[in-house]
Parts: C-alpha cells; sequence; structure tokens
C-alpha cells in the first residue's frame, strides 16, 4: 500500500537553510547537505528544497547545493524557487532533483506548466500554491507569498493539475510558522477536487497535526520545516503517531548509508 | 566479468531524468559509472543501465535519434546484465499505452495507465512483493518499501508472465521487477530508495561481478 509521506522542507537562502515566520524574519538553521543527509537517516520519505531567494544571479549557487545534497541523501528532492523556463528545470533535474515545484512563474506564464510535463513528464512538475485565506476561500499569492493575485486557491489547483502538474504542494500562508496545525478546509477543499498528490504545509506543530492533515484534510503527504530542524520532534514521532492513527507509513529508518 | 573489481557500468543518456543521483548510487556500491551517449559507449562495458523517467514516445525517439536502439539491442537478451529502471523497464515492453509508442519488445507486455489508482501520479513509497526468489533482493526483506513515481506501469500478456518478479499494487496490481537470466527491470527508483534500494544496487553489482 502507498505510504503517506513526511517530508522536511528545507527554505534556503544564499546556500543556507533558514525558517522564517509568515516568510519573514529569516534565521539561518543549518548547511543543506548537511541537514538532508541527517534527515534521510531519520526516515524523511522526501526532501523539499526551496531555494526562497530566488534570483538569477544565484543559480549557480542553487546548482550547487543541489548537487551536494543529492550526493548525500539517497532519498527523493523536490527543488523550488525561481525557475521560470524548461531550460531552467532542466539545469535542476541534471544536478540532481527528481521534481521540480513550479509557483510564481507558473502563475505569470501557466502554459510553463505544460511545456514543463510535456519534456519531463508530469511527474517531474510539482505546483506550489501559496494561499492566504479572505473570508470562505483563498486567494494565490506569489512572490515568497509577498505578493496577492486574482487567483482562487482552489480553482487554481484545479487549473495546474489541468494543464500538467503531477503534485500540489499546497502552503497555507495564515498558518506558516505559527503552529496552529495545518489549514485542513484548505486542504479537503483542494483534495475534493483533484486526482494527483497533495503535499501538506504550513503550520504543522505536533504530531496530530500531520495525522490531522491526511485523515481529515486528504492530504497524501505532510511538510514541515521548523519542528523538525529544532528537534521539536522527530521524524520517527510523527510517523509513529500516524501509524497509531491507522495510516499507512514507512517506519524503517533510512539510515545515511 | 569474474572477480572482485569495481565492474564498469554503462548508464545510458538519453536526457531523460537525472544522473547524478544513479552514478552516486553506483559509486557508493563499488562500480564505475561511464555515461553513454552514442552506439560505441556500449560497446565494452560490464553492464548497461538505463534509467529514465517521463514519456515513452519521446524517450524512443530520442534513443533512435541517437543510434541507441541498435546498439541496446545485445544487451537484451539476458546472456550480459541489463537493469532498466522506471521508464527504463517501462520500454523492456512490447509496447506503451502512452502515447501508443512501440519500445523494445524484449518483454512481453504492455505499458498501461494504472487508471483504478486512487492518485495519480503513483508518488511514494510502497512495498515490493516478490513472485519469486532472485539475488538482486537478496538481504532485502519480501514487501520492503521502494520509491515510485510514474502513472504507467507494465502488465503481461500472455505466458511471458515467467519474466515477472515482484508486483506492487495501487489501485491495481502491476510489475515492479522482472528478470530473465541477466536482463533485470524495477519499476521503482533504487538509486532514492534508502538503504534497501541501494542494497538492491549492490546485489546487481554483484550479479555483473559473477557474470
Amino acid at each position: 500500500m502507498l505510504r503517506r509521506r513526511v517530508i522536511p522542507c528545507l527554505d534556503v537562502a544564499d546556500g543556507r537553510v533558514v525558517k522564517g515566520t509568515k516568510f519573514v524574519d529569516l534565521v539561518d538553521e543549518g548547511d543543506p547537505p548537511e541537514l538532508a543527509e541527517r534527515y534521510a537517516a531519520e526516515g524523511a520519505d522526501e526532501l523539499v528544497f526551496l531555494d526562497i531567494t530566488a534570483a538569477p544571479e544565484r543559480r549557480s549557487t542553487l546548482l550547487d547545493v543541489v548537487e551536494r545534497t543529492a550526493r548525500r541523501a539517497f532519498i527523493p528532492l523536490t527543488v523550488g524557487g525561481g525557475v521560470r523556463s524548461v531550460d531552467e528545470m532542466r539545469d535542476v533535474l541534471r544536478a540532481g532533483a527528481d521534481k521540480v515545484s513550479l509557483n510564481t512563474a507558473a502563475v505569470a506564464d501557466p502554459d510553463l506548466i505544460g511545456r514543463c510535463a510535456s519534456r519531463f513528464g508530469r511527474q517531474a512538475v510539482v505546483v506550489a500554491i501559496d494561499a492566504l485565506r479572505a473570508g470562505d476561500a483563498w486567494t494565490v499569492h506569489v512572490k515568497g507569498g509577498r505578493e496577492a493575485t486574482s487567483l482562487d486557491a482552489v480553482e487554481w489547483a484545479v487549473e495546474s493539475v489541468r494543464r500538467g502538474a503531477g503534485e500540489l504542494l499546497v502552503t497555507s500562508i495564515d498558518r506558516d510558522g505559527t503552529g496552529l496545525g495545518f489549514d485542513i478546509e484548505l486542504l479537503r477543499a483542494i483534495t475534493d477536487r483533484v486526482s494527483v498528490p497533495v503535499i501538506a504545509s504550513g503550520g504543522a506543530a505536533g504530531p496530530e497535526d500531520f495525522v490531522a492533515a491526511v485523515r481529515d484534510g486528504g492530504a497524501d503527504a505532510v511538510l514541515a520545516a521548523s519542528i523538525f530542524h529544532r528537534r521539536v520532534h522527530a521524524i520517527a514521532d510523527v510517523k509513529t503517531a500516524m501509524a497509531a492513527a491507522g495510516l499507512p507509513v514507512r517506519l524503517a529508518p533510512v539510515a545515511a548509508a | 566479468m569474474t572477480g572482485s573489481g569495481r565492474p564498469r557500468i554503462a548508464v545510458v543518456d538519453y536526457g531523460a531524468g537525472n544522473l547524478v543521483s544513479i552514478d552516486q548510487a553506483f559509486e557508493r556500491v563499488g562500480a564505475d559509472v561511464t555515461i553513454a551517449r552514442e552506439p560505441d559507449d556500449l560497446d565494452s562495458p560490464d553492464a548497461v543501465v538505463v534509467p529514465g523517467v517521463g514519456a515513452a514516445r519521446p524517450a524512443m525517439e530520442r534513443l533512435d535519434g541517437m543510434g541507441l536502439t541498435g546498439a541496446l539491442r545485445p544487451w537484451l537478451g539476458g546472456d550480459r546484465p541489463f537493469l532498466g529502471i522506471c521508464l527504463g523497464l517501462q520500454l523492456l515492453f512490447d509496447a506503451s499505452d502512452e502515447d501508443g509508442a512501440e519500445t523494445l519488445g524484449a518483454i512481453a507486455g504492455r505499458t498501461v495507465l494504472l487508471d483504478a489508482a486512487p492518485t495519480l501520479p503513483h508518488i511514494g513509497w510502497n512495498q515490493v512483493e516478490r513472485t519469486r526468489d532472485h539475488p538482486l533482493f537478496d538481504g532485502i526483506a519480501d514487501g520492503a518499501d521502494f520509491y515510485f513515481v510514474h502513472s504507467y506501469a507494465g502488465v503481461t500478456v500472455g505466458p511471458a508472465g515467467d519474466a515477472v518478479l515482484a508486483t506492487t499494487e495501487h489501485g491495481a496490481r502491476f510489475i515492479s521487477a522482472v528478470a530473465r537470466d541477466g536482463l533485470l527491470g524495477v519499476q521503482f527508483h533504487p538509486e532514492r530508495s534508502g538503504d534497501d534500494g541501494l542494497r538492491l544496487l549492490a546485489n546487481f553489482v554483484d550479479l555483473v561481478r559473477a557474470a
């Protein structure tokens, strides 16, 4: 049976792992390959690596960090942040990523999703959606959550999949870094409408939040950053709680070989 | 080759995916990787690996365009070690429903959409359940989790099901590993499957040494 995944996220700025609250107040939390190897050894099912200050001149730094990370952690790696073209996606995949997540560039140029999917397969294309609650709905934000768009998050999720996204990474901006738990209503609104895997992000505090995202939100995978970086909870604790709730998880840890 | 040295494994690069992790994983388990982009590159390695993700038709077109389809033929008879990974396994079957591509036809079967699946693509760790023992899985528990990322997978037709080595379930049961003599293929990504994945690649390297 397909396992529900627990995914540590490494937000990276200038080649270092950072974490802020609601996308600001960044704090240095370590070297990406080192953290990646630690997480692989602790049982992470996959890693997501978001270059949150991506700019063209930082491209080589990003590719170097991706390659060093891919050479140390024998688990899948998704990379996002600033990828705007098929050629840039090719470079990131060749550096050792398995999937690329598109966010701002996909909103600006929705055809990019289809172009990347037809070149690399839809399984390599993740569309990341940063959603801010607005009454009964959610609005898509771009540029690291700083800029609002007119897109409805649920409709954009449906359109992204129609255009070729093989997976969605759904982040609640309201919950990100707050420890208030994932936005279950947001997740449910999206998972009810799409058949691709949905990764829940933003707001995890304890193992029970991961259980709720999967059981109540319909998420296929759950992502968190600071609670793992700061060792508030171990990945194994989260998986044990998920297994106790009857969710299929991969319990055998993957040691760093 | 026979012995205990580092076998030379040619990994075919036809622009269909990440070679860094395959290269690194084989280095880790004691093999030397050379990247094969031309027919001559397939003349003298100890084994050939065809990796890849994505769709069958563009993959076949690229292999044809690079002149590699013919150069791969001598490696598909089972008398020399060959490992297809993900799309590299799918290409061993006769054809793909994905876009009607004719594939290499080394193992009877078709690649079909996993349309009974609760989610597609099938992304994540899933159990690989063996239908028989094989040295490729030495030291790996039956039902161990490996990492998958795909929407299509092989199903057999006719009596050729005896090449099947393992199956996995996602909505329906599909072929997750095949073996016929030295011709091997896995639908999952051993290079992304942690310790058990590295063990499987080490077992393949042992088979190459013994060949």
